[in-house]
């Protein structure tokens, strides 16, 4: 689940949980974000993580992330589904139970079509959305920010920045101050959930 | 607390803050006839904060006092439709009106006029989603809802039509001890993959949109978990034990709903390199949406146009009943659509009158689109002087079914045609008086071209089917079904796409908060004196616009 019983809130649990996980600062609007966004990315860091309740316009880019491997599942998918529905129905139809009727043939391409394509968009429907998921390495149900209070206000209208401290270039001392001199407030550290 | 009240936000909404000075004659404000200023998507002055506030409170709030009755009323019929099924299953199809020749008659006309409906969402969730039109995000959720709901119904009838119901599972090409297959040369196969591709592609859809507001859902309940309600004080003064009893209550409903909620949102925590997936994942789910939309009307088609039957036999089917589909299906989201927006407090302020007039348009080209198809299948069966051809159409418009046949005319093409007129196309009785004409004419096409099969070739065996009870209350149970499932979509899950909405309001756009740049790139209408940082005051006519 997406949340452990402990009780949180109220006093920030610095020193409290596990070994450091990371350190998230809070941004006023996407505008802010979007600019801090593109110093984290120029000072080098690798694991971050910019948080925000709608896909900002020009945060991939901002972040200097690559495009999204999901259409190559997708095209691999819809590859797949057209061999299957090609096999199956030439495997079925002609091999295993050859029955003439109304004096077609047992198999043929223009017969086949609407099947081959129904088939190709189904596999690479469930390509989107499991690839999507698979590569976002989902479902994840706990995660050592879902252990912040204000992290859950991000899904309603809160803009947030976290470097993780598995980042070669992480120092808790200079991520606060870098953190602090792009705009971001309520700058705090992130356990990893015990 | 204060900050999760769900009905504060509504209530200014409502106050109608944020609704200063705009002109009468644009209804809510969005409706501006100059084509040069685009009206704003998202009225009542909202920040995101209220937009979540809104949305999530229509599920977190008491239920509202009309649900129980019209749940009550829709399970009922939807009880009645089951204990038809159930009588169709154990007594045989004999209790429905089919005879020699009609023997494909309301059970396919309903399965057609299902399928059809179902279309509209994904025309909205799908090609308006690639057409960039905005607007369709204060829709898109509700429509894709519809779709599925119709799908099940569609999909019901045939299951049950096939008389031994225990073999339907023949219908898939599944191993079995027969060592049988089945024959995939028959158009009523490809409607099987056809509609169940359909099905499964909706549901993805679907769900994956909602993965972000199931999210949402799921930190508000959370939230509230930890936050300990307060009900006292319940005693009288100087009892005061009992006050101290009620101030530790945490409502168990919050952590059912932070569980389910929780788990169906799978972890989703708005990351941004997880967007860029998921972005990339909902276009191209649109983009594959796109032709399959197309195709399972196509399909559905195929069930008529590959026979050799007069009348049924004709390369026009796909488009006619493409257009048709969309047709009904938009007019089945106006019908739930205008209910929902008059119920929901400040459902008004997404769902605004421009949004409708959008979906008054489309209905008058599909409508005119499905009234061209009507001309054409006359023109091509006298131009064609098969005397089959030209027997079977005037008999469909002057023989035993010309009720059916001018109820559709009336309805499908006659009705559309008022939106032409801007005063039909803003009054919202009279939008919703049409739209339900709509769904009637659309069922009496279907039920026209099923008819077709009363005029075989063989005038000894023409006969007048008529449908017993069991056929209309079937018909009027699937209705209940939907109905049903509808209402419990509204009551339990987003209406609207949240994250979907917040998109298109001027402050998702990072640009507009960069102070002196104006006439920036995709934003920058010059002519309205965008300047890039009057998000809060000036968001009627700049950015986020249709």
């Amino acid at each position: 689940m997406a949340h452990h019983e402990a009780p949180r809130g109220g006093a920030h649990e610095s020193g409290a949980g596990g070994p450091l996980w990371g350190v998230v600062a809070e941004f006023p609007n996407p505008g802010v974000l979007l600019h801090a966004a593109e110093k984290v990315r120029d000072a080098g860091f690798k694991r971050w993580d910019v948080y925000a309740p709608v896909p900002v316009h020009g945060m991939p880019e901002a972040m200097g992330l690559k495009h999204s491997k999901v259409t190559v599942i997708m095209g691999f998918m819809a590859a797949a589904g057209c061999t299957t529905a090609l096999l199956m129905q030439w495997w079925m139809g002609e091999v295993d139970y050859p029955i003439v009727t109304a004096g077609k043939p047992l198999f043929a391409w223009e017969q086949a079509t609407p099947i081959v394509f129904e088939l190709s968009v189904l596999f690479s429907a469930f390509g989107a959305v499991f690839g999507m998921l698979i590569l976002n390495l989902l479902p994840r149900w706990n995660h050592p920010l879902f252990s912040k209070q204000r992290f859950l206000r991000v899904s309603d209208d809160r803009f947030m920045i976290a470097i993780e401290a598995s980042d070669p270039r992480f120092s808790e001392q200079s991520v606060r101050e870098l953190l602090a001199s792009l705009g971001g407030t309520h700058i705090d550290r992130v356990e990893e959930s015990t | 607390m204060s900050t999760l009240q769900p009905d504060q936000a509504t209530a200014l909404g409502l106050a109608g803050r944020g609704r200063r000075g705009f002109d009468p004659d644009t209804i809510d404000g969005t409706l501006i006839s100059d084509p040069s200023v685009r009206p704003p998507l998202v009225l009542g002055d909202r920040d995101f904060h209220s937009v979540t506030n809104t949305i999530c409170g229509w599920i977190e709030n008491r239920t509202p006092a009309w649900w129980f009755p019209a749940f009550m009323i829709s399970a009922g019929i939807a009880g009645l439709g089951t204990a038809m099924i159930l009588f169709l299953i154990v007594t045989g199809v004999g209790v429905w009106g089919l005879m020699n020749p009609v023997m494909w008659s309301w059970d396919i006309t309903n399965f057609v006029w299902w399928v059809g409906i179902g279309h509209a969402g994904t025309l909205i969730s799908a090609i308006l989603c690639l057409l960039k039109q905005k607007w369709r995000t204060s829709i898109n959720r509700f429509a894709e809802a519809m779709t599925i709901f119709a799908v099940i119904c569609a999909g019901t009838f045939p299951g049950i039509h096939v008389g031994r119901v225990w073999m339907a599972w023949m219908l898939f090409p599944i191993p079995n001890s027969n060592w049988i297959w089945p024959n995939f040369r028959s158009p009523l196969l490809w409607d099987v993959f056809a509609v169940g591709t359909y099905f499964t592609v909706s549901l993805l859809f679907w769900y994956m949109g909602m993965i972000p507001d199931l999210a949402t859902l799921r930190d508000r309940a959370l939230a509230r978990i930890n936050v300990p309600v307060r009900l006292g004080p319940v005693g009288l003064p100087g009892m005061g034990f009992l006050d101290k009893i009620t101030e530790q209550i945490v409502l168990p409903l919050n952590r059912v709903a932070a569980f389910v909620y929780g788990f169906l949102a799978m972890g989703w925590r708005f990351s941004t390199r997880h967007w860029n997936n998921y972005e990339k994942a909902y276009l191209m789910l649109a983009g594959i949406s796109t032709p399959l939309v197309l195709s399972v009307h196509s399909v559905v088609s195929f069930d008529f146009a590959v026979s050799i039957l007069p009348g049924w036999h004709t390369t026009i089917f796909p488009p006619y009943f493409v257009a048709g589909a969309i047709f009904s299906g938009f007019a089945m989201v106006l019908t739930l659509l205008i209910p929902a927006r008059e119920l929901y407090p400040g459902m008004k302020d997404f769902v605004t009158a421009k949004t409708i007039e959008n979906m008054c348009k489309i209905i008058t080209v599909t409508g005119s689109m499905v009234g061209f198809a009507y001309m054409m299948e006359f023109f091509i069966a006298w131009y064609g002087a098969n005397p089959f051809e030209i027997q079977t159409f005037v008999r469909r418009a002057f023989g035993p079914y010309w009720w059916a046949y001018w109820t559709m005319i009336t309805c499908n093409v006659i009705s559309p045609q008022v939106f032409w007129f801007k005063w039909c196309r803003t009054n919202i009785p009279f939008i919703f008086l049409i739209s339900i004409l709509v769904n009637i004419g659309m069922w009496f096409e279907r039920y026209v071209i099923l008819t077709t099969l009363s005029g075989d070739f063989l005038p000894s065996s023409w006969a007048y089917f008529s449908p017993t009870y069991v056929d209309i209350f079937t018909f009027v149970g699937s209705i209940g079904i939907f109905m049903t499932l509808f209402l419990l979509f509204c009551r339990f899950l987003p209406m609207l796409a949240i994250s979907e909405v917040k998109n298109v309001m001027p402050m998702a756009d990072p640009h507009a908060y960069d102070v002196g740049h104006g006439g920036h790139g995709h934003n920058g209408h010059g002519h309205n004196g965008h300047n890039g940082h009057g998000v809060r005051n000036g968001h009627a006519a700049n950015t986020g616009a249709y």
